[in-house]
This record gives structure tokens, sequence and C-alpha cells, in this order.
């Protein structure tokens, strides 16, 4: 009889299969997303790898000694741990991330240009106490503005009822709005001393969403040539709520990874992050295959560094509260050494 | 979750050179191996040297690059947090910004 060994769902419960099941489901896995996205299914030798990865029953894993990536630690910290400044320092000193991010609960640009001077002056405080680059963080989220939280009609009240063109308009308007937003306080973090800008979870709220970010990113790399700019995804597919927007004159709407990684190349990003969603029914063997699966077209014609999303429902890390170091390990592992991602 | 991350992969931030090699990524859009090699050329080692914190204290302390203090371990003669990065922007010959904004304000 196969011996059966523990490994995880992608909801972090602790199952066990055979080597065997979970060779299944690696394959399952990059067969749907190959599907899905009309890319390569992985090859023998990457399912072959993924599989030793994941058919072991060890608690922890790892790359090998000089293998190492950087870790851009997007939303960094706990928030509990002291004051915001301080959260920040004991990553960097005993973590050891490779960059940090100072940001606010409320994570939305548009909530932050309320309140941007005090947030520039906690990333001056921030850059005097500590070496590491830090970079100001938030999400474009243009949800916010339409009604009731913003001004703007609501789109996704005007697309049920058929009225497609206000709808349109209405993502137009706010897209507008946010770009301007973003702008404001990436031009107060940088006369603040920041190093970066992180735009998390672009395109959350579909094309519109998208279309803002790469539009702010190359408004902001125009002014500051050698500012970071991290262009982090929300998902592994641009919803289009609008479905006609264009940058560079390229439909953004169904775009998977290498797309828009091409776009964020293009807009003049730093860095790009895909993100993948996790399935928490199906197990983190089937969620990493797929996950790969979408990124690795991306990896292939890279010219900027990609940092994969890999955290709680991303990336084949379990979607809960404390992610188990066995399958973070397994996906940080995997995503290194079949991807040669620059980092995460 | 980051410090499985950073166990299993991670570069070491300060600890290493980590956060050089990320400076690169992010002012100079260079891809890993690229930001590495930059990286170690400016310092004067191999790319493996720079996420061993055995091989990097030294590198640090030599150029001046920032330490962390830990328990026995500190350094308050050499660099601090400010100080460091003006040798690290000179080092890797990359502006700083909030280097850049020291230098102005304390008319320099």
């Amino acid at each position: 009889m196969e011996p059966r060994i523990p490994t995880r769902m992608g909801d972090g419960s602790l199952v066990e299969m055979t080597r065997s099941e979970i060779q299944a489901d690696l394959e399952a896995g990059t067969q749907l997303a190959a599907k899905k996205a009309k890319v390569p299914e992985l090859v023998q030798d990457e399912l072959d790898h993924l599989l030793d990865i994941y058919a072991s029953a060890a608690r922890f894993t790892a790359v090998d000694i000089g293998d190492e990536v950087v870790l851009s630690n997007d939303g960094t910290g706990t928030k509990h741990i002291g004051n915001r400044v301080q959260d920040l320092q004991s990553y960097e000193a005993l973590l050891g991330v490779d960059m940090v991010e100072l940001w606010q609960i409320d994570y939305s640009y548009k909530a932050i240009k309320t309140n941007v001077a005090h947030e520039g002056q906690t990333m001056k405080i921030a850059q005097n106490l500590l070496t590491n680059p830090v970079q100001y963080g938030a999400m474009p989220d243009l949800g916010r503005y339409s009604k009731p939280d913003g001004p703007i009609p609501n789109w996704s009240e005007l697309l049920p009822m058929g009225k497609i063109d206000e709808a349109r308009r209405a993502q137009e308007e706010a897209c507008e709005m946010l770009v301007e937003d973003i702008d404001f306080v990436a031009d107060a973090m940088v006369a603040a001393g920041a190093d970066g800008i992180d735009f998390d979870t672009t395109g959350a709220a579909g094309d519109a969403d998208f279309l803002a970010g790469l539009t702010a990113c190359r408004k902001l790399r125009e002014k500051y040539p050698w500012l970071g700019i991290e262009i982090g995804m929300a998902a592994e597919f641009v919803l289009g709520m609008h479905g006609q927007l264009e940058f560079d004159g390229e439909r953004l709407a169904g775009m998977w990874p290498k797309d828009q990684l091409r776009m964020a190349q293009q807009a003049g990003a730093s860095i790009y992050g895909p993100a993948v969603n996790i399935n928490t029914g199906r197990s983190t063997a089937w969620n990493i295959a797929r996950a790969i699966t979408f990124i690795k077209p991306a990896m292939e014609i890279a010219e900027i560094p990609v940092h994969v999303n890999v955290g709680m429902g991303v990336g084949a890390v379990p979607t809960c509260v404390y992610p188990p170091a066995d399958a973070t390990s397994r996906a940080s592992k995997a995503f290194v050494e079949i991807l040669k991602i620059d980092g995460y | 979750m980051e410090g499985a991350h950073a166990q299993a992969s991670g570069m070491g931030g300060m600890r290493t050179a980590g956060d050089l090699v990320a400076r690169m990524q992010m002012t100079r859009r260079m891809r890993l191996r690229e930001a590495k090699q930059y990286v170690a050329d400016k310092l004067g080692c191999t790319p493996r040297d720079l996420s061993d914190p055995t091989a990097m204290e030294q590198i640090r302390l030599e150029k001046g690059l920032g330490t962390l203090a830990a328990t026995s371990s500190t350094h308050p003669d050499e660099p601090g947090m400010m100080e460091a990065k003006f040798n690290i922007s000179k080092t890797l010959d990359i502006p700083i910004n909030c280097v850049e904004r020291f230098k102005a304000r304390a008319r320099l």
C-alpha cells in the first residue's frame, strides 16, 4: 500500500495524500491553468521537481545556498508591535526582509490623501531609523470612487440595469480621479524621502483599476527616473468591468500575467508582482502547479524584476491567518527553482 | 509567514546584502542576476557572498554600509542608518532619495 504523506489544502488544513495523488493534483492544476489562459502546460521535468518538493513529510524546505531572492514584503509588519516605524524596524532586524513598506490600515490611496502630511512625517521618521529601502504602499482601489463611498455613479449598479455606456463613463471618470490621487500621495511620499511606491492589488476593480495604476506609474516614472515603482496585481486575470479600455493601444480586459507584465514594463514599473489566487478546496500541490503555469510565460519575457505574490491566499500559500511554514516554504522554493523569480 | 519566506529563500536584508540588491532592482530595474552581479562587483566579492551573513558583516563594516545592532554585537562608532545610506549611495553609484534630501536640507 502506498504510504500517505502529510500535506496541505488551500485553506491550510493538514491532510494526508499518497505520492500518486499529489502527482495527479499537480497534473490537474497545470492542465486547468493551461486551458484557461491558453498557455503551455508545465513540462515533465518541472512537474517532477514540484513532486519532489511537495511529496515530502519535511516540516520545512528551502532553496540552495546562493539561490536566495529579494523579499520586498508588501504590507510589512503586524500593525501591533509598538508604533508603525518600530514595526518596520523589527522586520528589518529580526526577519531580515530586504525592503519594507510603510502603510496605513485603510490601505487605499483615496483614504491616504486626507492625511497625507501625517503619513509623510512617518515616512521621514522611518527613513531616519532604517537602512533598508522603505517604500510606501496602498491599493489603487477604484471602487472607493463610486457611490456611496465616492462621488461617481456606481457602475456595479448601472451594469445590471443595462446602462452599459453610463457604467463605462463612470469608470473612466473614477480612473482619472484615482490617477490624480495616486500622483498626489506619491509626490508627498517622495518629498518625505520614500525609496519607492507600491500599487498593491492593482486591477482589483477590473480593467479601469489596472489602467489607473499603469497611467499613474508612467506619470511618476517621467518625474522620478530613480523611483522604485511596484505594480502588484490583485488576481491572475484582469476583469473587464469596462471592457474597452486600452493602454498603449492594447485592450486591458482579459489580460493574463504575461500581458500584465508587458504593460507594467511599458508603463515604467520597477517591479511587477503577479498574483494567482488560491482555491481553498484543492491541495497546495494543485494550486502551485496552476500558479506556476499562469506565471511562467511572463518570466520568459521579463525585462524587469518579477516579485510573485506569495502570502495568505495567493501563490499557493494557504488562505488562513497563520499560514503553515511547511506550505509557505514549499511555495517559496517552487517559485524560485522552477520560475527563477527575482523576489516575492 | 514572512519569517518562513525569509528563511526558505530570502537574501537576509541588512544581515547580508539583501537591501543593496533590492535597491538595484528598485532604482535601475535590474533583474536579480544582474543586480547581484552589479552589487558583488561594487563590493569586490562574489554573488554568493551577498547572502552570506558572515562574509557580509565584514564587508559592511569595511565599507561603512551599516550593520544591525544585535545583543552583544554593537558598533556605536560605526555608521548609523542615514550615515550608512550616504555610503551605500556612493558605493553603488545610485541616488538615494532621503540622502539627497538630507544634503539639500542640511545645506551640505
